[in-house]
């Protein structure tokens, strides 16, 4: 069971705003997907190598060179967001 | 033949006989979403607007005598997480319930390129994020064969549209069966493709080494059509793969047919288990070789998805922050993190945070050995039973679901009862392999979907397979 300092810690770790009575909820849900996930210890995976990619795949690269969008086009993007100047997005100070 | 009806195929002959045009045709369609969608909800925008200037063109090139493309006219839903270029994406999520897509999906481009007319867009559980389109921030989608019932998700908006008749071929995406289970929900065909057949550029990622687009059909020759229009390597899209084609035309005779004993287990509706036992038994007719073969690891499957998913997921939502686009707390807080944590927990719900969550946690110190990476390696053991298994059959054939589709908030208050919809569909995703879902029978009023799984890139053999009994 997962205790309440937890779920805390991973709402922090997620960014994710939790309200109070929702911590709760959360800590049971999870508590129990988790406890269900634990037959995966089942297993035995000694020498297996981890799956990442379904398919047989290499490396695909490009050159790198910035596609240079019309201004336009950045504008669509750009308008999109609560707070913009001059085609780059605003944020509020990053602080220690 | 009402014009709803109407396959791709019926529409393409119906448009060069001239026997109605193409605007006639959408307005006809829309006519109907009008009248009969209030009931269903199967729609969250209608592009009304676009769809009648495509439709204008399409009748354009008509009355010149020139050719039409294969999807001229033809109208389609496309569900609210592939991207259309100037209409509104949410991903059923309010934390973008007002973005406007800035470009098209490459899926997207390749239909309009074939001359479809997209009607709207349709419902899903929020950002794919569920088995029943209950985790809509904009309300559920009812079933058309039963309104009082889930369509099945989380393209269940996709799936009930088509049902309903609201179009003539409907995209989705399918990452632990979102096409696959809505399909047999509501009685029409849902293909999930290779991993890497289909383009993902331009498909909100949910979890990308699972997710693929997937076509909604009513026939076989409909699914194929669109499925050989959207396929193909995308170079912004560096998971995506050329498909060679396979010439398998005199081999689909002596078909081998594996039968794992894994999913076929007390638990399953009886009228279900009926149905697909009806449905191998004309397989055997056809003179198809039925074999029992075993997926051994497949109760782990479940267990594995509920890591990978979720692990996946909460890196792509990251991007969800209030600062470049969507739902945003940037007015109501002075400090940067509050932000994050305002935007993100009013903008999201509940299931989404609950996998956001599980993915972080499995991600984190101390966790990502016994949980991440233990689940990656329980995934190869699931791909190598798969691969094992086709070396002795050609296609494995089994229910798409335990259940035919069940009752709105039957499931709501507990997510691993939820989770366990889609017991059958999930380790499919986890291998990359492609299965579609066929409508083989109704239990009751309620449609059951056979699921028909093939080694990578063998859509061809799945569409041969299905068609045999599609004949019948």
């Amino acid at each position: 069971m997962l205790s309440k300092e937890e779920v805390q810690h991973i709402a922090k770790l997620s960014r994710l705003g939790l309200k109070e009575k929702e911590i709760e909820k959360f800590q049971k849900e999870l508590s129990k997907i988790l406890d269900y996930i634990e037959k995966l210890k089942e297993v035995d995976v000694s020498n297996i190598t981890p799956t990442s990619h379904s398919l047989a795949a290499l490396n695909v690269s490009r050159q790198d060179m910035p596609d240079v969008l019309a201004s336009e086009k950045i504008k669509k993007i750009t308008d999109q967001a609560p707070a913009s100047r001059e085609g780059y997005f605003k944020v509020k100070p990053v602080r220690n | 033949m009402k014009i709803s009806d109407f396959t791709i195929k019926d529409i393409h002959k119906g448009l060069k006989k001239k026997e109605f045009s193409a605007v006639e045709l959408a307005e006809n369609y829309f006519d109907k979403i009008k009248k009969e969608d209030k009931k269903i909800s199967s729609f969250l925008t209608l592009t009304q607007d676009l769809a009648l200037s495509e439709a204008k063109e399409i009748d354009r090139l008509l009355s010149k005598g020139q050719e039409i493309p294969l999807l001229a006219g033809v109208p389609a839903a496309v569900k609210d997480n592939i991207l259309v270029e100037g209409v509104k994406c949410t991903a059923g999520s309010k934390i973008l319930e007002n973005y406007t897509a800035p470009y098209d999906a490459t899926v997207i481009k390749k239909i309009k390129e074939q001359g479809a007319i997209i009607l709207g867009k349709t419902n899903l559980d929020e950002f794919a994020m569920g088995s029943s389109t209950e985790n809509s921030a904009f309300g559920p989608t009812k079933n058309p064969h039963d309104p009082s019932r889930v369509p099945g998700g989380s393209s269940g908006g996709s799936a009930a549209a088509l049902a309903a008749n609201f179009c003539a071929f409907a995209l989705g995406s399918d990452t632990g069966g979102s096409i696959r289970q809505p399909a047999s929900f509501c009685g029409v065909l849902g293909l999930k493709p290779t991993y890497g057949a289909v383009s993902r550029y331009g498909l909100m990622s949910f979890a990308s080494s699972l997710d693929q687009i997937g076509p909604f059909a009513k026939t076989i020759d409909d699914c194929r059509l669109i499925f050989d229009i959207i396929k193909g390597k995308d170079e912004k899209d560096s998971t995506s793969v050329e498909l060679k084609a396979l010439d398998r035309g005199s081999q689909i005779s002596n078909l081998r047919i594996g039968l794992p004993k894994e999913y076929f287990i007390k638990g399953t509706d009886a009228e279900v288990e009926k149905i697909i036992k009806e449905a191998i038994g004309k397989y055997e007719a056809t003179g198809a070789k039925i074999e029992e073969i075993s997926l051994p690891h497949t109760q782990y499957a479940l267990p594995a998805y509920y890591i990978i998913a979720p692990a996946e997921a909460s890196a792509n939502l990251a991007r969800y922050d209030g600062i470049k686009y969507g739902f945003s707390a940037n007015n109501q807080t002075k400090d940067l993190l509050a932000v994050y944590f305002e935007s993100r927990g009013k903008g999201f719900g509940s299931e989404v945070r609950r996998r956001i969550m599980l993915g972080t946690y499995s991600l984190s110190a101390g966790y990502y050995d016994a949980y991440y990476l233990r689940a990656q390696k329980v995934r190869t053991k699931i791909k190598e039973d798969f691969a094992k298994a086709f070396e002795k059959v050609d296609v494995i054939l089994s229910p798409v679901s335990p259940t035919p589709a069940f009752k709105i908030g039957e499931k709501t208050d507990d997510p691993l009862l939820m989770y366990l919809s889609d017991i059958f569909t999930i380790a499919v995703n986890l291998a990359g392999l492609p299965a579609i879902s066929f409508p083989v029978g109704k239990a009751g009023k309620l449609p059951v979907g056979l699921q028909i799984i093939a080694k990578p890139f063998e859509e061809d053999t799945i569409f041969e397979t299905a068609k045999l009994l599609e004949k019948k």
